[in-house]
C-alpha cells in the first residue's frame, strides 16, 4: 500500500474529526461550567447564603457528568496523533510533543486532582479551601486549553523551528516562539471565549426553562444573573478576538482567509459578505460569477485582514495562479522549489552514506535555500492548495452570524433583569432554551472554518496530510472508525439522556 | 542547569523519567485491577457502590498519569511514539477504547437515563481493568522481546506485521508479563479496597484475592523473568552504533548496574512481603508496602530495557531499525526545555499527595457516601 493512498487519509482524517467533533461537543461546556461554578462559590463564600451553595452544586453535578465523558474522547485525540498520525509524530514530534507533555504535567494534573477534593470534599475541608480547589479546577482546566491550543496553532504556523536534514524532521529552536506565538495567543482567546459563550448560553437556557415551568425560581434567577453577565462579556471576546483572529489568518494562511470569505478575485477595499449564496461547483479557475446572490460591505475585509480599507486582500486566483503586481508567485513555483528541496535532501542523505562531505554540503545549501517550501512538493496540482470553499465559507459565516445574534439576545436578557420582568417574557425565554444548541453549533463551526480551511496542509507549507499518515491498512482504520462512530454516538446520547433527567429533577431542595 | 548536560545525558535522564512515570502508572493500575475485581469482593449492591466509589475518587489519577506518560514518551522519544502507536495499531486501540468506557462508568452507572444499564457501566469497568493491564504488559514486554517494524533512512516506521500489533499476542514472555501485570493490579486492587473501606465481607473478600492473584502474579513473574534472564538482547555496540544480539543481555544489565539489581530485588521482596501481610495476615499496611514493591521493580524492568547500550524498542524485522534512547530522542534543545518542566513533577506528586491524605481521613462506608454527597 502506498502511503499516500488517499482513502487511508480520508479515513484517518474523518476518524480524527469524529473524534474531534465530539471531544468539541464537552469540553465547552466543562471549561465554560468550571469558571461559572468557581464565580458562584465564591459568591456563596462572601455571603454565606446557603442557596448559592446549592446552586453551584447543582451545576457541578452537570459538570461531572460531562467532565468523564470529555476526558475519554480527549485521551483518544492525544494518542491518535501516534495511531493514525505517525509520520506526523516523527516529524514534527520534537515540537508538537512538548506543548502535549506540558500540558498533561502542568495543566490536567492540577484539573484532574483537585477535582476529587472539589466533588468529594465538601464536608473534608475548609469552605475556603474547597473554594480554592474549585478554582485550582478551573485553572488546571484553562491552563490545559492553552497548551493544547498551542500545539494546534503551531500547525498553522509553525515558529520557533528548524528542519534538520540529518534527523529529516522539524526541530525546536525556541520554545517561547512556540510557547507564546501571536496565533496561538489569539486562537487562545477565542476559543476559550468561545467555550464560556457555550456554558453560558447553556446556564442561561437551563435557568429560563426552569422560570417558564415555574420551578426552582430563586435558584434559576441567581443562575440566570450569573449566567448572562458572563455570558455577555464572553460574546463580547468572542468578537473581538474573532476579529484578531482574522488578522492573524490574513498574514499567516491567506487561502484559508479567503476561502471563510469567498473572495476569488482579489482586490482592494475587500468587502466582507453579509449574506450569499455559492454557486455550485464552479472551478476556481473560472472566472465568472461566482455567487448566485451575494450582499457585501465594501472594504470591510481590508480593514479587518490588514486594518486599512483600501489594502488588498489576495483572491483565491491569485493565490493559485499568482498575482504579478502584487508580488503574488504561482503555487507551481513552489511546488517546483519544493521539489527541488525534497531532491536535495535525498541527495544529501545518500552522500552523508557514502562519506561524500563536498556533495553533502551542496545538496544541503541547496536544501536550506528552497526548504521553505517543501511541502508543496507533495502536492499533485497548484489547485491542491484551495481548502473547500463551500464548507468553510458557510460555517465562517454561519459563526459569525450567531455570534452576533449571541450578543444581542443576552443583551436582551440582561435588560429585562435589570427592569426585573424577565419571569414575564415567555418568548425571550423560550429563544433562550432553543439557542442552547446554536451555541454549540457556533464553536464547532469555528473549529471547522480552522481545520477545514487550512487542508491540505498538516503543518502550514510543510508537510501535507497525506504524507502524515500512519502506515497503516485502510481497512483497519476504516473498522476503528466505525466503532469509535457507534462508542461515541452511544455514549453522546447517555450523556444527553443523563443531563436531561438531572435538570428535570433540579437542584435538591 | 540542563544546557550543560551532553545530549546523551539527556536521553539517559529522559528515560529515567518515562521508567518512573512508567512504574507510577502501574502503581495506579491498582483502579484497573480492582475494577475486575467488582464482582468478587462485593456480592450485594450496596458494596458494589462502595468499591466503585473508593476507585471512583481515583480513577482520574491513573487516567491523567496515563495521558502524561502518552505526553511524555511523545516529548522526549517521538520515534517511539510514531512506531509503536502507529504500529501495534490495534493493541493501543483496544486499550484506549477501555479508557474511554472506564472514564464514563463512573459518571454514569447509576444515572437515570444513562441508556446502557448500569450492569454494562459495570461491564466496562471490567474490560478496562483487564484489557488496560495485560496489553500494557504485552506492551513493556515488546521492549524485550522486540516488533515487526521497519524504519527507513527518512526515520519514518512501518509495521510489517498486517495484524498491527495482535502477534505480540503469540509470545510466551509477552503473554506471561500481561497476565502477571494483571494479577498484580488485582492484588493492589484488592489491597487498595481492603485499606480504604470499612466493610468487614469486602476485607475478608479482598484478602482471599490477595492470595489468589498474588500466587498467580508471581507465577506468571517468574516465567517472565526466567525467560527475561535467559534470553539474547538487543545490545548497540557503543563504537559503531550498530546493533546485535548479545546472549544473556538482560542479565548482563542487571550484573552490570548492580545498583539496579538491588532496587529489583528489593521491590520483589517487598511485593512478596506485601502479599504475605495482606493475604494472609489481612493488614491493611499491605497496600503501601506492595506500592513500594511495585514502583521500584516497574522502573528497573524499564531501566533495562533502555539503558547500558540496549535497544529499547528493538525491530525483529530489521535489526538496525531498532529504536534506542538515542536515535529515537527528541533534540537537545527540546530534551532541555523539557528537562525544566519535569523539574515541576515533585510538585505535582505534593499536591497528589496532600488530596490522598485528605481523602483517606476517613474510610469509606455508607454514612460516609451519603455525608459527601457526589455517589457514583
Ligand atoms: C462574532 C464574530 C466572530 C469572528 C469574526 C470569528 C472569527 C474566527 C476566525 C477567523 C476563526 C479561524 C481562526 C483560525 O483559523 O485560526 C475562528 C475560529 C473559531 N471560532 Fe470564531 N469568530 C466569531 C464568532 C465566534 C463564536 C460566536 C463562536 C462560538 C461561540 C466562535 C468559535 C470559534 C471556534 C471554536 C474557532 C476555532 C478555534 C480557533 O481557530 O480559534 N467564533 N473564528
Amino acid at each position: 500500500m502506498s502511503i499516500s493512498d488517499i482513502s487511508l487519509v480520508d479515513w484517518s482524517r474523518a476518524q480524527f474529526a469524529l473524534t474531534s467533533i465530539y471531544h468539541w461537543l464537552f469540553v465547552p461546556l466543562t471549561l465554560g461550567l468550571s469558571f461559572i461554578m468557581a464565580i458562584m462559590e465564591s459568591i456563596y463564600v462572601k455571603t454565606g447564603n446557603e442557596e448559592w451553595r446549592k446552586t453551584t452544586k447543582f451545576w457541578m453535578k452537570l459538570f461531572g457528568i460531562n467532565f468523564a465523558i470529555g476526558a475519554a474522547t480527549g485521551i483518544i485525540l492525544e494518542f491518535e496523533f501516534g495511531t493514525n498520525w505517525s509520520n506526523y509524530s516523527w516529524i514534527v514530534g520534537d515540537v508538537f510533543g512538548a506543548p502535549l507533555a506540558i500540558e498533561g504535567i502542568l495543566a490536567f494534573f492540577l484539573e484532574s486532582t483537585f477535582i476529587v477534593l472539589m466533588f468529594f470534599g465538601w464536608n473534608k475541608v475548609g469552605k475556603k479551601t474547597h473554594l480554592l480547589s474549585t478554582w485550582l479546577v478551573t485553572i488546571g482546566s484553562i491552563l490545559s486549553s492553552w497548551w493544547i491550543l498551542v500545539a494546534n496553532a503551531w500547525m498553522n504556523d509553525p515558529v520557533g523551528m528548524q528542519f534538520n536534514p540529518d534527523t529529516a524532521r522539524c526541530e525546536m529552536v525556541n520554545f517561547w516562539q512556540v510557547a507564546f506565538s501571536p496565533f496561538a495567543i489569539h486562537k487562545f482567546w477565542h476559543t476559550i471565549t468561545s467555550a464560556y459563550v457555550v456554558a453560558a448560553l447553556f446556564v442561561v437556557g437551563v435557568s429560563s426553562w426552569y422560570l417558564i415551568k415555574k420551578r426552582h425560581e430563586s435558584f434559576a434567577k441567581k443562575s440566570i444573573l450569573v449566567g448572562a453577565i458572563f455570558g455577555f462579556v464572553a460574546t463580547m471576546l468572542v468578537t473581538v478576538s474573532g476579529d484578531t483572529s482574522t488578522f492573524q489568518v490574513a498574514h499567516k494562511q491567506p487561502v484559508k482567509l479567503a476561502a471563510m470569505e469567498g473572495l476569488f478575485i482579489g482586490k482592494t477595499r475587500a468587502p466582507i459578505i453579509a449574506l450569499a449564496v455559492l454557486r455550485p461547483n464552479v472551478p476556481i479557475s473560472d472566472t465568472v460569477n461566482h455567487f448566485i446572490f451575494k450582499m457585501e460591505m465594501p472594504g470591510m475585509l481590508s480593514k479587518l485582514g490588514y486594518r486599512d480599507k483600501n489594502a488588498f486582500v489576495p483572491g483565491i486566483y491569485d493565490l493559485v495562479y499568482g498575482n504579478q503586481y502584487q508580488g503574488i508567485e504561482p503555487v507551481f513555483k513552489r511546488m517546483e522549489r519544493g521539489t527541488i528541496a525534497m531532491i536535495a535532501l535525498n541527495k544529501y542523505k545518500e552522500a552523508k552514506e557514502d562519506n561524500d562531505t563536498s556533495e553533502m554540503r551542496l545538496s544541503l545549501a541547496e536544501f536550506r535555500t528552497n526548504y521553505p517550501d517543501l511541502g508543496y512538493a507533495y502536492l499533485d496540482k497548484p489547485e491542491d492548495v484551495v481548502p473547500n470553499i463551500p464548507i468553510t465559507f458557510y460555517s465562517f459565516h454561519l459563526m459569525v452570524g450567531l455570534g452576533f445574534y449571541f450578543v444581542i439576545l443576552l443583551l436582551v436578557i440582561l435588560f429585562f433583569l435589570w427592569r426585573k420582568t424577565l419571569i414575564k417574557r415567555k418568548l425571550i425565554l423560550w429563544l433562550a432554551v432553543l439557542t442552547i444548541p446554536l451555541g454549540y453549533i457556533a464553536t464547532e463551526l469555528g473549529w471547522i472554518v480552522a481545520e477545514v480551511g487550512r487542508q491540505p496542509w498538516a503543518i502550514q507549507d510543510l508537510l501535507t496530510v497525506s504524507k502524515a499518515t500512519s502506515h497503516l491498512s485502510t481497512l483497519s482504520v476504516q473498522i476503528t472508525f466505525i466503532l469509535f462512530a457507534i462508542l461515541f454516538t452511544v455514549l453522546f446520547l447517555a450523556d444527553i439522556r443523563i443531563l436531561l433527567k438531572q435538570i428535570k429533577n433540579g437542584p435538591k431542595e | 542547569m540542563f544546557e550543560t548536560m551532553t545530549l546523551a545525558a539527556l536521553q539517559q535522564y529522559w528515560w529515567i523519567i518515562i521508567s518512573l512515570i512508567g512504574a507510577i502508572l502501574v502503581f495506579l493500575m491498582f483502579v484497573q485491577g480492582g475494577q475486575t475485581l467488582l464482582f468478587q469482593v462485593a456480592k450485594t449492591e450496596d458494596e458494589r457502590t462502595l468499591v466503585v466509589n473508593a476507585l471512583g475518587r481515583k480513577w482520574e489519577l491513573t487516567f491523567t498519569t496515563l495521558v502524561t506518560f502518552g505526553g511524555a514518551f511523545f516529548a522526549s522519544f517521538p520515534l517511539f511514539y510514531a512506531t509503536s502507536f502507529g504500529g501495534a495499531y490495534w493493541v493501543w486501540t483496544i486499550i484506549l477504547f477501555g479508557f474511554i468506557a472506564q472514564a464514563v462508568s463512573y459518571e454514569y452507572r447509576k444515572k437515570q437515563g444513562n441508556v446502557l444499564g448500569t450492569k454494562v457501566y459495570e461491564f466496562f469497568q471490567i474490560a478496562n481493568g483487564f484489557f488496560a493491564s495485560f496489553f500494557i504488559g504485552i506492551i513493556v514486554s515488546s521492549f524485550f522481546t522486540g516488533s515487526y517494524f521497519l524504519v527507513d533512512k527518512f526515520n519514518l516506521s512501518a509495521w510489517m506485521a498486517g495484524s498491527y500489533g495482535l502477534e505480540l499476542m503469540f509470545n510466551t514472555q509477552n503473554i506471561s508479563l500481561g497476565f502477571a501485570i494483571f494479577c498484580l493490579t488485582r492484588v493492589t486492587g484488592a489491597m487498595f479496597l481492603m485499606k480504604y473501606i470499612e466493610n468487614k465481607e469486602i476485607s475478608e473478600r479482598s484478602a482471599n484475592q490477595i492470595l489468589i492473584n498474588g500466587l498467580c502474579f508471581v507465577l506468571f513473574f517468574l516465567l517472565f523473568l526466567g525467560i527475561l534472564i535467559t534470553k539474547d538482547g538487543f545490545a548497540i555496540d557503543p563504537n559503531t552504533g550498530k546493533m546485535y544480539m548479545e546472549p544473556l543481555k538482560y542479565l548482563h544489565n542487571f550484573m552490570q548496574m548492580p545498583a539496579i539489581l538491588a532496587i529489583f530485588l528489593l521491590g520483589v521482596l517487598l511485593v512478596i512481603f506485601g502479599i504475605f501481610k495482606g493475604g494472609i495476615q489481612k493488614s491493611s499496611t499491605a497496600f503501601w508496602i506492595t506500592i513500594f514493591g511495585v514502583i521500584p521493580v516497574v522502573f528497573s524492568l524499564f531501566i533495562i530495557a533502555g539503558l547500558n547500550n540496549t535497544a529499547f524498542y528493538p525491530s525483529t524485522y530489521n535489526l538496525e531499525s531498532s529504536l534506542t534512547i538515542y536515535n529515537a530522542s527528541s533534540s537537545k534543545y527540546t530534551l532541555t526545555i523539557m528537562s525544566y518542566v519535569s523539574l515541576f513533577i515533585p510538585v505535582v506528586l505534593a499536591y497528589i499527595w496532600y488530596i490522598w491524605r485528605v481523602m483517606a481521613k476517613k474510610k469509606i462506608n455508607k454514612e460516609e457516601l451519603e455525608d459527601t454527597g457526589h455517589i457514583y
